[in-house]
């Protein structure tokens, strides 16, 4: 019941996009159209998964204080030893889903390296060290919810601009100014979650 | 100074902003900017972090082999971030405020103003212009910052750097302003008046 009561919170309540403005960058850029912001939500989904339970192990067993060596306090090392374990996973994940499933590969392929940078994968990191997740299994279920959530963030986002090409914006408004607003209020609407518990 | 660094300088502040122009570093300037202090903070330490990075890395430019450019680049940002933090976890005025940018302090390294820069000027460029370009668009982005942060926080608490100014005046404040949406609706409305101005950003 916890499991579920986690996994509902971090797609609805704790929002990546909507929350913590997580993974701005590239949910702004490639949101034009529904089929590529499927394809990176996918990819999200993914990098969280395989990152998130990586660096809880990292750090549990290696960075938290008295987890390496008795009385050394690694934990200040997080940012760096986080970063280079999702650059490295990255370039495997390509490098394996490449040889692999060639058909992913060119799905996905393209949005694979513009991950690394994506802050959604290291804010979900961060924001696992500061939840003290109890075991590894809430860390992986967190990580599911929340690229769950970009990605429905994402897709609606591209649906929502798709049908906006047909609208009438202001000249100086339109392209960047009504998107930033459009997420302001689907971020208005997404807080009719908060408070809800399972 | 030369009109050229001249132009480095000023074009990343208004007409190139890495935010509303270059849709940059979005993630983390929307959520520090409850509080001016906050944002002042974060604005700080992005400039700090960006134009020493961006230096180091122009130093190192020639050294560097191409393909594993992106490696070196985001363990000399981390590096950088991890002193910034360290900087700000050990006085005690600042400590609080860290504690409230909580990961978004950490996130500076995946700022995409920060790589973007290096990417895009410092490898191909000397230090000292390189430096300058960092600053100037930390500079960019922390205006953004700070403008996004001032409305938030007199319109939302009625205060400014804490000092109240409004609730005096019987103003009740809007928590609408505290929350997250209205930080994206405010910089969709300086995106308004930016491409009001300039007429050439605008897109078609």
């Amino acid at each position: 019941m916890e499991y579920l009561s986690l996994f509902t919170k971090s797609i609805f309540v704790d929002n990546m996009i909507f929350a913590y403005f997580l993974g701005m960058c590239s949910f702004l850029a490639v949101s034009k159209n529904v089929k590529t912001a499927a394809g990176l939500g996918l990819a999200v989904i993914f990098v969280l998964l395989v990152t998130l339970p990586i660096n809880y192990l990292l750090n549990t067993y290696v960075l938290a204080p008295d987890a390496l060596i008795k009385g050394v306090d690694l934990s200040f090392l997080s940012f760096i030893v986080f970063i280079a374990v999702i650059a490295a996973i990255v370039q495997i994940v390509e490098m394996v889903v490449e040889k692999f499933s060639p058909e992913l590969y060119s799905s996905l392929g393209i949005f694979l390296p513009l991950i690394a940078v994506n802050c959604a994968i290291l804010g979900g990191s961060l924001f696992m060290q500061q939840k003290d997740f109890l075991n590894i299994g809430e860390a992986s279920v967190y990580a599911l919810g929340s690229g769950l959530g970009w990605f429905l963030a994402i897709v609606s986002l591209a649906a929502i601009r798709e049908k906006m090409a047909y609208s009438n914006v202001p000249p100086a408004l339109k392209g960047l100014g009504i998107t930033f607003i459009t997420v302001g209020l689907m971020g208005i609407a997404f807080m009719t979650f908060m408070g809800i518990s399972l | 100074m030369d009109a050229k660094l001249k132009e480095t300088i000023l074009n990343p502040i208004f007409k190139g902003n890495p935010i509303t122009v270059l849709v940059l570093g979005i993630c983390s300037s929307l959520a520090v900017t409850v509080t001016l202090k906050g944002a002042l903070v974060m604005a700080l330490s992005v400039i700090v972090v960006c134009g020493i990075s961006s230096l180091i890395l122009s130093l190192l430019r020639n050294t560097i082999p191409g393909r594993v450019r992106i490696i070196v680049q985001l363990v000399v940002v981390a590096m950088m971030v991890i002193l910034v933090d360290q900087v700000l976890k050990s006085f005690e005025a600042t400590y609080a405020i860290d504690k409230q940018l909580s990961v978004y302090i950490g996130l500076i390294i995946t700022n995409c103003i920060v790589m973007g820069r290096i990417e895009a000027f410092a490898l191909g460029n000397k230090p000292w212009p390189s430096f300058l370009d960092g600053v100037a668009n930390g500079a960019g982005y922390g205006l953004i910052l700070i403008i996004v942060a001032f409305f938030r926080e007199l319109l939302g608490s009625g205060t400014l750097f804490g000092i109240d100014i409004l609730n005096r005046f019987g103003y009740v404040p809007n928590n609408l302003v505290i929350l997250p949406p209205f930080a994206l609706i405010l910089l969709g409305c300086i995106v308004w008046v930016q491409r009001s101005i300039q007429k050439d950003l605008q897109e078609k």
